[in-house]
């Protein structure tokens, strides 16, 4: 049986979130990311591809019979910031020896492996029904319909795309068109298209529920705490005047301009010795650069050693002290603070209304993988690969976009070949 | 009084694979038919196999059945249909000629060993407490059986139309079994109504073949049964004409006589199969539509329109055949015709197709709301088997939708049962990959071999097929083959990928016999059927691994058996609806019940829940 993951506690922000991996293959995936796994448990650093650092997590190994599921289990307890269960969750789903677990899979492994009794099973059974239920008021409150709807448009499209070429395998000896490939590949080019812009726009949309992050950059001592205390109000960061105070990253939310932002006070960024200050710094560099925007703090000339983008806000700290004619904030006076969260109110807004109607993960992995298979049956069209085949690759992505909207069957191919084709020679 | 393990009531091609069988099984057996010569008369087309038809029809082979041996010998142009689209949608189809395969069919049945043939009509059955004894004949006699097939077709309350004329028949010439029907009416068993229609016969001798195009069979047949080596008669080719506005405006004008349009029929038609009336109704922007003229046989001169049956009054028939090219004077020697019949909801049966009302009671064909002769037949493969099991006191067989489109059919039928006529499809096999014409015999004999219904020389033919199989294999699997070496013949290959076998190198689309011959030493010396069979083997090797996933949870979910009268109120857990669903549908397995309508993960969850506390329960 194959490895399953997903996130097993409740999705937002906590804590702690716990994503469980289970299976033959879950202590080997667990290594390649947290590059080895405890015996029962343990600290480990989560890397990415890049070799990247996601975050710090307690790992727990479970041996097969002992675990929930009766299967090895790996238990990877992460800081709750959905950014990185999020992040986790994309590196596990890049393991081919991996997938999302199904509604109760895990439950449903459990039964099966004697791990639970009658009661149990009942119990979790009401949950999952309620679970699921929930979930289909979400989508249909948070997305309006709006994903749904397309969903079911890229569905009709490639049930359609399915049915022109199964009716040319069942029917071959009926009046049905000779090649159906270019009405194929017309709607395989639209449906990629489509699904593209949505998984484009993911990111975003997925900030609009979650809130957009905006990290305050600059070297060390440019005021980027007191600016940070002034807008929020309240003492979140220790301020002094001793550059490199700030050696985590501390994080205040707050409403701006109708959106859930959450504001990053990063460690100054410099050269350092201290070890423990040059691990704040990579992580402030590593936040800032996933952040959604950045308030680049300059104090002088230096310009901080980091990625960023147009839309990012450069400006002047410690306006009080400061007679240049660029934009210039001061935490100290409140100079200008008025319209920086303009500004950046202004530049979130702008976001919002590019962004995406497809908002979770799940979506966002299925329809990626519905995207791949779309490419790889244009491939073998190309590729002049047998019907049989092509086929069955359409199937597959259909199979994809159906977990966005419900499962696909056979009468429905059936029904589009019926209603297109005049079949019965 | 005579005695039998089983009796099978019906000589149709259900009836007639069912009967044998059995008997190859080591039943004794009787066949009752009306008559002898009714034993495998084509009442439709005179074709056998097509796309997913053809599988059927090689599976039944791979069990040693007799339909692809008589179709064979009755051949009289064989087709491979999707050539150019990949082997597992390539299924085997012949025009045979009628009389030929009755012939063939009615003495491979007095041959058959095990087996008699009772003629006389069956009008009862004898119940005793639920449980089927045997059947009553016309003239009073009782002939008891451990086990009944009935293969009824569309004799059930048959009803023939014609315009507006209505007459009770079975097909036509043939009276229906009204009897019959009033004892399941009786038993409570769901019945349902169905059409179906023909098209008129024409007298090929008033056809204007000249101006037609004609189509050939292929130049080198492939056959139904792995034990045919070559045609048996002679060969013929097939006309293609067209309809035309005017027939279009003909039928238009005359709409409200067709026995359909004018609401005499209440039956349910099916959707792949349209009378002419439904295809100029309902695709009333096309012109003109296809019709194939098959010949009935070669000494027959009857020939078979393919594309335009009816329900018209025979006057409109005249009409219209006559205004389409080549048919201008065609004389009709039968009219065609619409027949409703009642069906048994294919729900009320068990996987080997027992009655669950009825023990000992098994059906098979058109009687459970399928068409087509060889869905009928292998349907009598399954009934057949099982009842013929059941009597040996031995476990039933169930067929399963990963290995054969047997076990797709039955599936389907006694899970969702039907709302048209049910016929087969590829699209319907979910693992179509897998389950290829071509390795029907390597998915299935074996089992059949087991299950001892395979004889003597099929087996021998079947062990030496795997044998030269095994050594291509092992040959191919030694030999090694650069990237370069591959590219140097003309495959399309990245040369800086690794080396391959012999056997993965096949797994290239483009890859070819020839340039394996040309790579690997000794390679020419394999026959090419051989060699073909291993390519297909490794053209798909790739796509099957995926699709274990599937398989595997498939599997696991069919092992899990749900007693027949498991109460579900007692499972706790299922909503009032769920129960009533699951009560209806009374899945067998696990597998079954995930396919009933509305039923949740959750709701299988408990239910598998339960069915393992009630394992538990029963080993302590």
């Amino acid at each position: 049986m194959d490895t399953i993951f997903a996130l097993a506690t409740a999705p937002g922000r906590a804590g702690v979130a716990i994503v469980r991996i289970s299976g033959v293959d879950a202590v080997a995936a667990a290594q390649d990311i947290c590059g080895s796994v405890p015996m029962q448990r343990g600290v480990r650093r989560i890397i990415d591809g890049s070799g990247d650092l996601i975050d710090e997590a307690l790992v727990l190994t479970f041996q097969d019979k002992r675990s929930f599921t009766g299967e090895p289990v790996v238990e990877l307890h992460l800081h709750g910031s959905p950014a990185i269960v999020a992040a986790v969750l994309d590196l596990l789903g890049r393991d081919k020896r991996l997938r999302f677990a199904e509604a109760g899979e895990f439950t449903r492994r459990a039964l099966e492996n004697g791990r639970l009794d009658l009661a149990q099973v009942e119990g979790l059974a009401d949950l999952i029904d309620a679970e699921t239920e929930a979930q289909r008021k979400q989508a249909v409150r948070v997305f309006d319909g709006a994903l749904g709807a397309l969903a079911d448009e890229w569905r009709q499209q490639l049930v359609r795309a399915a049915a022109l070429i199964e009716a040319t395998i069942d029917f071959a000896d009926e009046d049905v068109p000779e090649d159906v490939l270019p009405e194929v590949r017309g709607i395989l080019i639209n449906v990629a298209g489509s699904l593209k812009e949505q998984i484009d726009g993911v990111g975003t949309a997925e900030r609009i529920r979650d809130g957009f992050e905006v990290a305050i950059v600059g070297a060390p001592n440019a005021g980027k705490s007191t600016l940070l205390n002034r807008i929020a109000g309240r003492e979140a960061a220790l301020t002094s005047s001793v550059a490199g105070t700030t050696r985590d990253v501390i994080e205040v939310r707050l409403d701006l301009a109708g959106f859930a932002v959450t504001l990053l006070d990063t460690a100054g960024i410099r050269e350092t010795d201290d070890h423990v200050e040059g691990l704040g710094v990579a992580l402030a560099v590593k936040r800032a650069e996933a952040a959604d925007l950045r308030v680049l703090l300059m104090d002088g000339d230096e310009v901080p050693d980091i990625h960023v983008n147009s839309q990012d806000i450069v400006v002047r700290g410690k306006a009080d002290t400061y007679n240049g004619g660029d934009f210039a904030v001061s935490g100290e006076t409140g100079a200008g603070v008025d319209e920086l969260l303009e500004r950046i109110g202004m530049i979130l807004k702008g976001r919002a209304q590019c962004a995406g109607v497809a908002m979770r993960l799940r979506h966002k992995v299925a329809m990626t993988e519905t995207v791949t298979r779309i490419k790889a049956v244009q491939g073998m069209i190309e590729d002049n690969i047998g019907l049989d085949l092509i086929a069955d690759e359409l199937r597959a992505a259909i199979r994809a976009v159906d977990i966005i909207v419900g499962r696909v069957d056979v009468e429905d191919l059936l029904d589009e070949i019926f209603a297109s084709f005049c079949i019965g020679k | 009084m005579k005695h039998y393990d089983v009796i099978v009531v019906g000589g149709g091609h259900a009836g007639t694979e069912a009967a044998h069988v059995s008997a190859r099984s080591g039943a004794k057996t009787a066949l009752v038919t009306l008559s002898e010569d009714g034993i495998g008369v084509l009442s439709c087309n005179p074709a056998i196999g097509g796309l997913g038809k053809g599988h059927l029809v090689r599976e039944i082979d791979a069990f040693d059945g007799v339909m692809g041996t008589v179709a064979d010998a009755a051949g009289i142009q064989f087709r491979l249909l999707n050539r150019k689209k990949g082997p597992a949608v390539q299924g085997p189809r012949a025009q045979v000629d009628r009389q030929v395969y009755r012939a063939v069919m009615g003495r491979l049945t007095k041959l058959q060993e095990n087996l008699d043939i009772l003629a006389g009509e069956a009008v009862g059955l004898l119940l005793v407490y639920g449980h089927c004894e045997g059947i009553t004949l016309a003239d009073g006699a009782q002939i008891k059986a451990h086990r009944v097939v009935l293969t009824t077709g569309t004799f059930l309350r048959g009803v023939i139309h014609i315009g507006d004329v209505a007459k009770p028949g079975g097909r036509m010439g043939d009276k229906p079994s009204v009897l019959m029907a009033q004892q399941l009416d009786e038993m409570d068993i769901p019945l349902g109504r169905l059409k179906t229609g023909t098209p008129p016969r024409l007298d090929g001798r008033t056809i204007n073949w000249g101006g037609l195009e004609m189509q050939p069979g292929d130049d080198t047949p492939s056959f139904f049964s792995a034990l045919t080596g070559a045609v048996s008669i002679d060969q013929v080719s097939c006309g293609i004409t067209h309809t035309n506005e005017r027939t279009h405006e003909i039928i238009q004008q005359n709409l409200s006589k067709s026995a359909m349009y004018g609401g005499h029929i209440e039956g349910v038609g099916p959707r792949y199969c349209p009378s002419i009336e439904d295809k100029v109704v309902r695709f009333a922007d096309k012109t003109s539509h296809q019709i194939f003229l098959e010949p009935e046989g070669v000494s027959d001169h009857t020939v078979y329109p393919n594309g335009i049956s009816t329900s018209l009054p025979v006057e409109t028939q005249d009409e219209y055949v006559h205004s389409i090219a080549g048919l201008e004077n065609a004389k009709i020697l039968q009219p065609g015709y619409a027949i409703e019949y009642d069906h048994v909801d294919p729900r009320a049966l068990t996987p080997t197709l027992e009655l669950r009302a009825c023990s000992g009671l098994y059906l098979a064909g058109q009687i459970n709301g399928t068409t087509g002769y060889e869905e009928a037949a292998a349907q009598g493969l399954v009934a057949g088997l099982n009842a013929a099991r059941s009597a040996q006191g031995l476990e039933p067989h169930v067929f399963t939708r990963r290995t054969s489109y047997i076990g797709v059919m039955v599936d389907d039928l006694v899970t969702r049962g039907v709302s048209e006529p049910y016929r087969m499809f590829t699209s319907r096999a979910e693992f179509r990959l897998s389950l290829r014409a071509d390795n029907a015999d390597q998915r299935l004999t074996d089992e059949g071999r087991q299950l001892g219904v395979v004889g003597e020389k099929r087996w021998k033919h079947f062990s030496d097929k795997m044998e030269a199989l095994k050594n291509a294999r092992s040959l191919l699997d030694k030999s090694k083959l650069t990237a370069r070496q591959i590219a140097s013949v003309g495959a399309k290959v990245n040369p800086d990928t690794p080396n391959r076998t012999g056997y993965e190198a096949l797994s290239l689309n483009d890859f070819t016999l020839d340039m394996l011959d040309q790579l690997v030493p000794g390679a020419h010396e394999i026959d090419v059927a051989t060699k073909t069979q291993v390519k297909y083997d490794a053209l798909y090797a790739h796509y099957i691994e995926r699709q274990a996933r599937d398989v595997a949870a498939l599997e696991r979910d069919e092992k899990m058996t749900i007693p027949r009268d498991l109460d579900y109120a007692m499972v706790g857990g299922l909503s009032f609806e769920l129960q009533n669903k699951l009560t209806a549908a009374k899945p067998s397995t696990l597998a079954h019940a995930g396919r009933v309508d509305g039923i949740t993960p959750a709701a299988l969850l408990v239910i598998s829940a339960y069915l393992r506390r009630e394992q538990q329960k029963k080993a302590v």
